[in-house]
């Protein structure tokens, strides 16, 4: 470190530091032919040196366009900016010419974006990239710049830098690239680094692994970081002050552990209801905030929020303004101080808790030895030239009535376990039986039925509507098809109350999906499934890529619909918390082979595996004193190529209790403990 | 739970309006575009009635007449009224142009779809036989179409002459529409209709084909324009439709060319007939495009 010449001069700790960046009632707005969009309006924070702010919000907050119009980088041509300043060291960055606005950006100001894979150039080499702002912005000479971006590499904790500096983006992970733009964002010596979702696209552990460095590095190099995130767990890990926003504005500022513990705001407060945690007990319900943020070409006049918001009175008609409710904490709104007193609740919990599955239920799924091979390369007249071993050997099973969380990483292969289930791919080995009956003997006509009923819900619910058919047509067409109404008539009675379920109206059965918000989708896509009468759903990743208030009204939805019509899930995530409060039984895989199967609570109260422990380690909790309590995580290294998987137990690369046996015996999935199941020899 | 999310939209309007207004009101040059092109196909049809003279009658005293009140684009070498036979050749140009381009296209369109749709082995032949056809040039394609069928009139309309205009479309049709497709089948909502048990027909027909309607329609106007353009090539050649029958590609390469000096006229309407058609054609296959794209509407 001390080689590095990023010497900041030391400040006594005590004295509040002088702002670095102070944004000054900025708004900013976005001209559109329906309107003026008031994206951002009447923004003011500071940011110290060395001090790391998290800017929270919901997709379409202004949290984003924030940042970018600190950095000058807002589409021209329908952005305006009718009021504020943005001083940086003293200079309003508003006021700079573009000339002089160019050469801060990259040298005194950083951008980190959320796409790791994205926003690296496939065509040049990495020391390329990191040479090239030191040449444009320090007039370093290629030499000079060189032995400092093998410097920066190896600050950013990437080994033999020397050599993977003439290495290409894709001969890097997601991680490791990562690692590269926070080198690249390092390379002049920043004041202040704007990390926009800078962990998003990344699996738990690594996701720990980088912010853990980001943080590190800011203390060390005295950096002002602003992380724009949706994860309440890493603000409260990782940051010193929190700025929640909502519908343009912000709604509370303060000290990360005042907001966390005692927030002032209901959006704040139900924002940290509604979604499951790890530290905490598991409630049968989760609280929720019902409705959508307002359309901000006309947003209310009064508090923004209040739509939607559980204390709402009259009062709140009128506009609000951020007060302070002690020092440092500044909240909009009207009734802080009845929150405050706990005076007001309105919250509710309600809902039936699901039942303990009976082991005397009926099996719906069982699964042995499932393998899937994908064979890569080769060609016409080659073979395969390489096997990825997707899923390697696993086995479970379902009772009427369960949900089975299946957890891990990008690509260890639950994904492929679902479209196996589903019949979107055929495996290469192994035995799914669906009530009874094996699905790879089964005719045209009886796998039709089959499919009926395993049904699916995907991910993303703006590519899993078709969007040229009206709503109403999507969830039709399975009604015609399987024949499960008489008549139109019928079928669009069947309609309305399907959507009802979901919580949808009757008329937006005439929507294209374009016009719905990505919740309303993914109602729509849960009400398909529903169409066919299913007994058993997969449901792949249904709420990863909703906004945190739209998960936890999925959560609760899917749950009421598992009790009311008797399903059973299959549920396919990689948010831990998430698949604790939903899951009954709970199964780790990692690479291609299950590591441990358990029931939920037995899982997470004593974890046997040491991935799943890593995994749990891993996951950050919406609390900044416990979070700031816990040790560094320790889960090191990367995910292996599943082409080249590591020989007896896959884990074994970045176990902390790996041993000499553990390179040689491929260990089995054993039932160590009373219905706990774990694939590792160590343990006994 | 039931009705809580509310709608953040306006609520529900009879927004049923009859289609043909709907599309006048979205897409006004569309509109244009539509009234041309049905002006052309109105023409076509009722030429007898509308064209001044014979189309064929040989005047050899209005020989190489300039445009005047008698003849108002003028006449040919041969005193032939250049008015009536671009009306004439409208038949021509409409019902070889239109019905080659509409044939090649959704050939085209319907074996590239399924070659995208099925893929591996599938894919790899039918793409190997595309190759091998787009490395004919297309003049030579349509020569041999035009010599395997021989004369094969359907209602007054050469067929063999659409074929072979229609058989080089297809492989440049089938290439681009499965690069289209490639993107769509991947998509989850396909997916999701092969988990509800669908026929490789319904997927194919309702959840595909709509979603690659855009490059179809692109292709297919432009098609139009090059057909009609083909037609010509094909009518000089002798193997298309020959003289003395009015069609707008052989009065622009027949003999005008030896008089474009002394009677441009000759050239000029033809040409301006061949233009007007193919922009109506484009701007309209642009607008029905944009107007079948449900995130164009609001």
């Amino acid at each position: 470190m001390s080689a590095i010449a990023m010497s900041p001069t030391p400040v006594a700790a005590a004295e509040p530091r002088r702002a670095l960046l102070a944004v000054e009632d900025l708004s900013v707005q976005f001209v559109t032919s329906r309107g003026v969009v008031r994206a951002v309006e009447r923004l003011s924070y500071t940011v110290a040196p060395g001090e790391i702010l998290a800017v929270v919000g919901e997709s379409g907050c202004g949290k984003s366009v924030s940042s970018l119009a600190i950095m000058r980088l807002l589409p021209k041509q329908t952005a305006r900016i009718p009021s504020g300043r943005i001083l940086f060291d003293g200079r309003d960055l508003l006021a700079l010419s573009d000339e002089e606005m160019r050469s801060l950006r990259g040298r005194d100001i950083a951008m980190i974006f959320q796409e790791p894979m994205t926003s690296l150039n496939p065509v040049l080499s990495i020391g390329e990239q990191i040479m090239e702002p030191l040449i444009i912005h320090l007039a370093m000479t290629p030499a000079a710049a060189r032995s400092r971006a093998v410097e920066l590499l190896g600050l950013v904790g990437i080994t033999d830098p020397e050599r993977r500096l003439d290495q290409y983006p894709h001969q890097f992970s997601g991680g490791m690239r990562q690692r590269v733009m926070i080198a690249i964002g390092l390379a002049c010596n920043p004041k202040l680094i704007i990390a926009d979702e800078p962990t998003t696209a990344l699996d738990v552990t690594i996701q720990a692994q980088i912010l853990e460095l980001m943080k590190d590095l800011c203390r060390r190099l005295d950096i002002a970081l602003i992380v724009i995130t949706h994860n309440l767990g890493i603000v409260a890990r990782y940051a010193d002050r929190v700025q929640v926003m909502y519908a343009g504005e912000a709604v509370e500022q303060g000290v990360s552990e005042q907001v966390f513990q005692t927030p002032r705001h209901p959006y704040t407060e139900g924002l940290l209801r509604s979604i499951p945690r790890l530290d905490r007990p598991r409630d049968g319900r989760l609280a929720t905030i019902e409705g959508l943020p307002p359309n901000l070409l006309a947003p209310p006049d009064g508090c923004r929020f209040a739509p939607r918001c559980p204390y709402a009175e009259a009062a709140c008609q009128s506009p609000q303004t951020l007060a302070e409710v002690r020092p440092g904490h500044l909240t909009r709104c009207g009734r802080a101080a009845e929150i405050a007193r706990r005076g007001i609740n309105g919250w509710s919990l309600a809902g039936e808790a699901a039942a303990e599955v009976a082991s005397t239920a009926p099996l719906v799924l069982e699964v042995e030895g499932l393998t899937k091979h994908f064979e890569v390369g080769g060609g016409l007249l080659r073979g395969a030239t390489a096997v990825v071993k997707a899923v390697d050997g696993v086995s479970f099973s379902l009772r009427e009535g369960e949900t089975l969380g299946l957890v891990g990483e990008s690509g260890c292969g639950k994904s492929t376990v679902g479209r196996l289930l589903l019949k979107l791919e055929t495996p290469t080995a192994g035995r799914i039986r669906f009530e009874g009956r094996d699905l790879a003997g089964l005719g045209d006509r009886e796998l039709r039925d089959v499919r009926r009923r395993i049904q699916v819900i995907f991910q993303d619910p703006f590519a899993s509507l078709n969007p040229r058919m009206t709503v109403g047509q999507i969830i039709t067409e399975p009604l015609m098809v399987y024949r499960l109404v008489a008549s139109k008539r019928a079928a669009a009675d069947r309609v309305a109350e399907l959507l009802g379920q979901v919580g949808l109206y009757g008329y937006m059965a005439e929507r294209y999906p374009h016009e719905l918000s990505g919740g309303q989708r993914q109602r729509v896509g849960i009400a398909r499934a529903l169409a066919m009468e299913p007994r058993f759903i997969v449901c792949d990743e249904p709420v990863s890529a909703l906004d945190v208030s739209i998960q936890g009204q999925i959560i609760n939805l899917l749950e009421e619909l598992k009790l009311r019509l008797g399903l059973t899930y299959l549920f396919i995530a990689h948010d831990l918390a998430v698949v604790r409060h939903i899951s009954d039984r709970v199964a780790v895989m990692y690479l291609g082979r299950m590591m441990e199967v358990a029931a939920r609570d037995a899982l997470y109260a004593e974890p046997l595996h040491p991935y799943t422990q890593a995994l749990l380690d891993a996951a950050p909790v919406p609390d900044p004193v416990a979070e700031k309590a816990r040790a560094p995580r320790t889960l090191g290294g990367e995910l292996p190529s599943p082409l080249n998987p590591p020989s007896g137990c896959v884990f074994h690369t970045r176990c902390v209790a790996a041993t000499e046996a553990c390179r040689r015996v491929v260990p089995s999935l054993e039932e160590k403990r009373p219905g706990h199941w774990v694939a590792c020899i160590n343990v006994a | 739970m039931a009705v809580a999310s509310a709608p953040a939209l306006p609520s529900p309007v009879g927004r049923r309006r009859a289609a043909w207004l709907d599309f006048i009101i979205a897409q006004p040059l569309g509109a244009v575009a539509l009234f041309v092109v049905l002006v052309m196909a109105l023409a076509a049809i009722f030429a007898d009635v509308v064209a001044p003279y014979d189309p064929l009658e040989i005047d050899w005293g209005a020989m190489l007449s300039a445009p005047s009140m008698e003849h108002p684009f003028g006449t040919d070498s041969f005193g032939r009224d250049i008015f009536t036979r671009v009306i004439y050749g409208a038949r021509t140009a409409l019902a070889i142009g239109l019905l080659s381009s509409l044939i090649g296209c959704t050939l085209g369109a319907a074996i590239g779809i399924a070659s995208a749709y099925f893929g591996g082995r599938v894919d790899m032949v039918v793409q190997r036989l595309v190759d091998m056809f787009l490395a004919f040039p297309i003049i030579v394609l349509a020569l041999v179409v035009v010599a395997i069928l021989g004369r094969l009139p359907v209602l007054g309309v050469d067929m063999n002459l659409v074929l072979a205009i229609a058989v080089p479309i297809v492989p440049k049709v089938a290439r681009v529409i499965r690069s289209s497709a490639l993107t769509i089948v991947t998509m989850p909502y396909i997916d999701a209709a092969r988990t509800a048990g669908y026929s490789h027909l319904r997927i194919i027909l309702r959840h595909i084909a709509p979603n690659v309607a855009a490059p179809y329609l692109i292709l297919l106007t432009a098609f139009i324009a090059q057909a009609i353009l083909l037609e010509a090539s094909l009518s000089f050649l002798g193997l298309g439709v020959t003289e003395p029958t009015p069609a707008w590609g052989l009065m622009l390469s027949g003999n005008a060319s030896d008089f474009y000096r002394e009677a441009p006229w000759m050239i000029l309407f033809p040409g301006l007939a061949i233009s007007l058609a193919v922009f109506a054609f484009n701007l309209f296959g642009d607008a029905l495009r944009d107007w079948l794209d449900p995130k164009f509407k609001t």
